[in-house]
């Protein structure tokens, strides 16, 4: 194994420390015990998080964004198996086309995702609720469903399939005992990704959501008071370690479909 | 026989296909182009007035106000983008060369922070940049500054140290994945004809990861400018973007139809850039 040269050894050290800056002050100002954010530090406290328990509004839209997660997820995931399939082992009419627009949402500006579904929405004269933002959020995470999932069917052996047409089994029984076991990793780890998006996604809850405000929704209305600062960094860790424990398992469930499959493209992980 | 293979291929393709693509046919290109028609209407305070006009581009492309953030979205835009692709190639390119048997745990590293709310993250930019910020203690208490810097919270400078913070992931993943696709023989040929690190990078690796560096380009500069957090949080009254304008224009200011001329304009823009840029780099693009 080949060293790095010096130079570039001081680069990565010198950008890690730029990209993990902000994360890294969290924990400092969550257990700070000043309701002013900035240096010098004061004492140690564990205040702030238990502070978290008597905010109502804050259970509110912890409820509300746990619902529109999980509900995105699915939703996102159920499209995301259905495109990944076609897309992993159908020809079809303008397929290339097809895919390219069902990813869209991933190169748009998500303001531009908000406003139209806005347009749409007050037009035909639909309440904004915690629904409509599923559907934006269910969007948005399409892309990253079907990302996921189309590595999966990739991976998949083919050869498995034809062995099961081959012993009988119908359209429907292959699909249930051979093709869903051997992409349920995938799924699992769709389905955790796009819950974590959702969770944190802020710009199409702030514009579609109605009376019911989700977390990000709630974080915003929150910064602008100073004082309530340090709870919402106590609450940002809680749910920076949530998100890392959601994530670890997605990739836990990648893996397994990668090694069930018998390829893995990183040699040696 | 393969004619029959191909007709049931197509159906069943298309039967699976068709649920996501009824749904984004219904949420997004049906809300797009409303947007568009929207767009060429008018607000008359309360009631919206269905003729054709085109007085809300002339206003969006005329005023100073707007042509200003215009201008102002797209250099940042431009500049994060610089900024995001300069500083993630050399660590792509590290994890892709030097990574050995780690390259996953590489990749974990650099995507971990990202998974910190992104308003507590922009939120957390301020009080690194600001007056009594990370930054200026450290230096005020190293001695190399009297005054705290103030040229670094509340302008459109804030903004682009945020947003080149926030799309590096992006930026380092697809370069990551074109290195990786390089053929490392081509490396050794290269160098056994006599080619130095730097001509060989040059000549073979760089032309080579260059997909990389577009998708990475454009991933980064085309949502960047819709952003509308980090500008209303850390850009104060200079930094703000075309994004603040468009949710003002839809919220408090009720116009919506100059709020879409506004957003079709600035995604317009964006797009001829984008294009622009594909074709002047259509040559490393091709597919060996």
């Amino acid at each position: 194994m080949e060293k790095a040269p010096k130079y570039l050894q001081i680069f990565v050290v010198v950008y890690l420390v730029f990209l993990y800056a902000p994360a890294l002050l969290l924990p400092v100002f969550a257990f700070n015990d000043s309701t002013i954010i900035s240096f010098p530090l004061s004492n140690f406290t564990f205040d702030w998080f238990l502070g978290l328990r008597n905010e109502s509004a804050l259970h509110d839209a912890l409820g509300n964004s746990l619902l529109v997660a999980l509900s995105s997820a699915i939703l996102s995931t159920c499209l995301g198996v259905l495109a990944s399939r076609a897309s992993a082992r159908h020809e079809f009419f303008a397929k290339k086309s097809i895919i390219s627009f069902l990813l869209l949402p991933l190169v748009l500006p998500e303001i531009i995702i908000a406003v139209s579904l806005l347009v749409v929405l007050s037009q035909m004269g639909f309440a904004l609720s915690l629904w409509t933002v599923v559907l934006g959020h269910t969007l948005v995470c399409m892309p990253f469903s079907i990302a996921i999932l189309t590595s999966a069917f990739n991976n998949m052996d083919q050869s498995l399939e034809e062995a099961s047409f081959d012993l009988g089994e119908t359209g429907w029984g292959t699909f249930r005992r051979v093709i869903l076991p051997l992409v349920a990793p995938g799924i699992v780890s769709s389905l955790l990704i796009t819950f974590t998006l959702s969770l944190d996604e802020f710009i199409i809850a702030f514009f579609l959501t109605g009376t019911g405000a989700t977390l990000p929704v709630y974080i915003w209305g929150q910064l602008r008071f100073p004082n309530k600062l340090p709870n919402v960094m106590a609450l940002g860790l809680l749910l920076l370690l949530f998100s890392l424990l959601l994530l670890s398992v997605g990739e836990y469930f990648r893996r397994r479909t990668k090694q069930m499959a018998g390829t893995d493209s990183f040699t040696g992980d | 026989m393969t004619q029959t293979i191909s007709n049931k291929q197509n159906r069943t393709g298309l039967a699976l296909v068709s649920t996501p693509l009824g749904f984004s046919l219904l949420l997004l290109a049906v809300p797009l182009t409303m947007v568009i028609l929207m767009s060429f209407w008018t607000q008359n305070y309360l009631v919206l007035e269905h003729s054709f006009k085109l007085d809300n581009y002339i206003e969006a492309w005329t005023h100073p106000l707007y042509q200003q953030l215009m201008l102002r979205s797209v250099r940042i835009s431009f500049l994060v983008t610089l900024a995001t692709v300069l500083l993630s190639y050399p660590m792509a390119y590290f994890i892709s060369f030097y990574g050995g048997n780690n390259k996953v745990r590489w990749l974990f590293l650099v995507t971990i922070p990202f998974w910190t709310s992104y308003l507590l993250r922009v939120f957390l930019w301020k009080v690194i940049l600001g007056y009594n910020g990370v930054v200026n203690s450290t230096l005020d208490w190293l001695g190399i500054i009297e005054e705290p810097l103030v040229f670094i919270l509340y302008n459109s400078n804030a903004v682009i140290i945020a947003l080149t913070h926030a799309w590096a992931p992006f930026a380092i993943l697809p370069i990551f994945v074109a290195l990786e696709k390089i053929d490392r023989s081509y490396l050794e040929a290269a160098t056994d004809l006599g080619d130095g690190p730097i001509r060989r990078f040059l000549r073979v690796t760089l032309p080579l990861s260059m997909p990389g560096v577009v998708a990475a380009t454009l991933i980064v500069f085309i949502p960047t400018i819709g952003d509308y957090v980090t500008p209303k949080l850390v850009g104060g009254k200079d930094g703000l973007m075309i994004a603040n304008m468009i949710q003002v224009q839809f919220g408090k200011a009720n116009n919506a139809p100059l709020g879409s001329a506004l957003a079709i304009s600035a995604m317009g823009i964006v797009g001829m850039i984008s294009i622009l840029f594909v074709g002047l780099n259509r040559r490393w693009l091709k597919k060996e």
